[in-house]
């Protein structure tokens, strides 16, 4: 238990760490291989809690696919040096409010939730999380919605290569 | 937390990071000696009995040259690129069972895991990160177009990879690469799965920037790409990440397509489990050493057409057909 939560605090400092650094980075490279190291941190707290399958799956979408493409265009732009960008006024506000939206759902999760389920959470079953059992519930209970976000991957991905694809007559 | 338990689990890691390092050295050796003779010449003999001490004497070589740090690059991830580059090709044999359980020993670290290939997938996603770093942090414009060529082509020919790996996982019904060996047991998944063999090898080597596939670092366009400005035992860091990955896309085409370590009289005698996974092992290895001698490079644009319009639709195929099967004589 306690090499469990000394293995917390050393990730979980690395990822507010790194979450930060992020943020306040001044170059766009450093800016992304930052939320690398965010991704890579997340997915060891997941293993942690036994969520193997959602830890691998963090990496490869997030860690491996994802921040490569961004890491590519901001290379291919030489868009590293980000210049001081004129202020947005109306930011600050929004920002506020959806920070206070998201804390007071936190605090109803945490007490509401909490205090009706008698005061302590139970812990998932034996398997929960498991490739398999993700599998059977992607493709028996939310198999429309599944099918619904295939679509609409493939319908982004038609659209890409339409987008870019050259027009002028006799190109091929 | 067991004490005993920990200390196992850090030997077994030694050993592991240890075939890497050895592995590496000879299969430096091992290579230039068949590329020799597949070109009709000796290759290095002198060093040693047959050229044996050759591995050392590059590494001592190796150490005494002097690094170069650009003036103009940036230091921190010029430093830190190789370093990254090295660290998923050591990692990636903590999934593969090396032998079957000698009384009631396990080889292998975590090859028990039931996300086994998934942890092959992840690490292989994130082996690109140290030579796009490399090539950004050298400032050389030489470098940045291996850099990005080598992010397009790995993050093309993954795809293919998974899709590939996908068919093992059907056959065996399971993600546990251990479970997946002993499902081998009878019939090796290459007699099932010839085309999703081929598509993981073909996909295997443009991963790891082998030739014909090794756009890269093309010498005669990009003077050796990623690690143009890279000497030293940093140059030699990014040798190692590529040589211990050609070793680990062995091993892990071995374990999933060629029966692990089953072979005659495993059942009898355990022991000649890992052996028999060597042998499978150094065998593929002669295969790209012998595929680096034989093809020219290919072209860039054809490299992708090829991972897109080919390889992507293939691996497809096999995944639609193999899956039909599987399902037809389940029912």
């Amino acid at each position: 238990m306690t090499l469990d939560l000394i293995l917390f605090f050393g990730i979980a400092f690395i990822a507010v760490v790194s979450a930060i650094s992020m943020l306040i980075s001044r170059n766009a490279i450093y800016s992304a291989l930052f939320l690398v190291l965010n991704f890579v941190a997340i997915a060891s707290l997941y293993l942690l809690l036994n969520a193997a399958f959602i830890a691998m799956v963090q990496v490869t979408v997030y860690a491996g696919a994802i921040m490569v493409l961004f890491l590519f265009v901001i290379m291919l732009l030489g868009a590293e040096r980000v210049e001081t960008s004129p202020s947005l006024p109306w930011q600050l506000p929004v920002a506020i409010l959806l920070g206070l939206v998201l804390v007071a759902e936190f605090a109803y999760v945490l007490f509401g939730k909490v205090a009706q389920a008698g005061g302590e959470l139970t812990g998932v079953g034996e398997g929960f999380g498991s490739p398999a059992s993700v599998g059977r519930m992607l493709f028996d209970q939310y198999l429309i919605p599944f099918e619904v976000t295939s679509i609409l991957l493939l319908v982004a991905m038609v659209g890409a290569i339409v987008l870019t694809r050259d027009d002028r007559k006799g190109s091929r | 937390m067991d004490i005993f338990l920990l200390l196992e689990w850090t030997i077994k890691s030694v050993v592991i990071i240890l075939i890497i390092l050895g592995g590496f050295a000879y299969l430096t050796l091992y290579e230039r000696r068949a590329n020799a003779r597949i070109q009709t010449r000796i290759g290095p003999n002198r060093a040693g009995p047959w050229g044996l001490l050759q591995p050392i004497a590059d590494a001592i070589k190796l150490i005494f040259k002097e690094e170069l740090i650009p003036e103009k690059s940036d230091k921190v991830l010029f430093i830190l690129a190789p370093v990254i580059t090295v660290v998923p090709a050591m990692i990636l044999l903590a999934v593969i069972p090396m032998g079957p359980d000698i009384l009631g020993f396990k080889i292998g670290l975590a090859d028990g895991i039931n996300v086994g290939v998934l942890y092959i997938m992840a690490v292989a996603s994130i082996a690109v990160y140290g030579i796009v770093i490399a090539g950004w942090a050298s400032n050389n414009k030489y470098a940045l177009l291996g850099g990005l060529r080598a992010t397009a082509q790995m993050v093309s020919y993954e795809l293919s990879l998974a899709l590939a790996l996908v068919g093992p996982i059907m056959l065996a019904n399971t993600m546990n690469i251990r479970e997946i060996v002993v499902a081998q047991k009878g019939l090796w998944y290459i007699i099932l799965q010839p085309l999703g063999f081929l598509i993981y090898f073909i996909a295997a080597v443009a991963e790891v920037n082998r030739a014909p596939f090794d756009m890269p670092e093309a010498e005669q366009e990009l003077i050796a790409g990623y690690h143009v400005e890279y000497s030293g035992m940093k140059f030699a860091l990014f040798f190692m990440a590529e040589y211990g990955k050609m070793i680990v896309i062995c091993f892990i085409g071995a374990t999933l397509f060629l029966g692990g370590y089953w072979g005659p009289f495993v059942d009898q005698v355990p022991l000649l489990g890992p052996i028999y996974l060597f042998v499978k092992v150094v065998i593929l290895l002669f295969v790209l050493i012998w595929i680096r001698a034989t093809f020219p490079r290919i072209r860039y644009d054809r490299l992708m057409a090829f991972g897109w319009k080919i390889m992507l639709p293939a691996a497809l195929f096999n995944v639609v057909v193999t899956a039909a099967i599987v399902l037809l004589l389940e029912g």
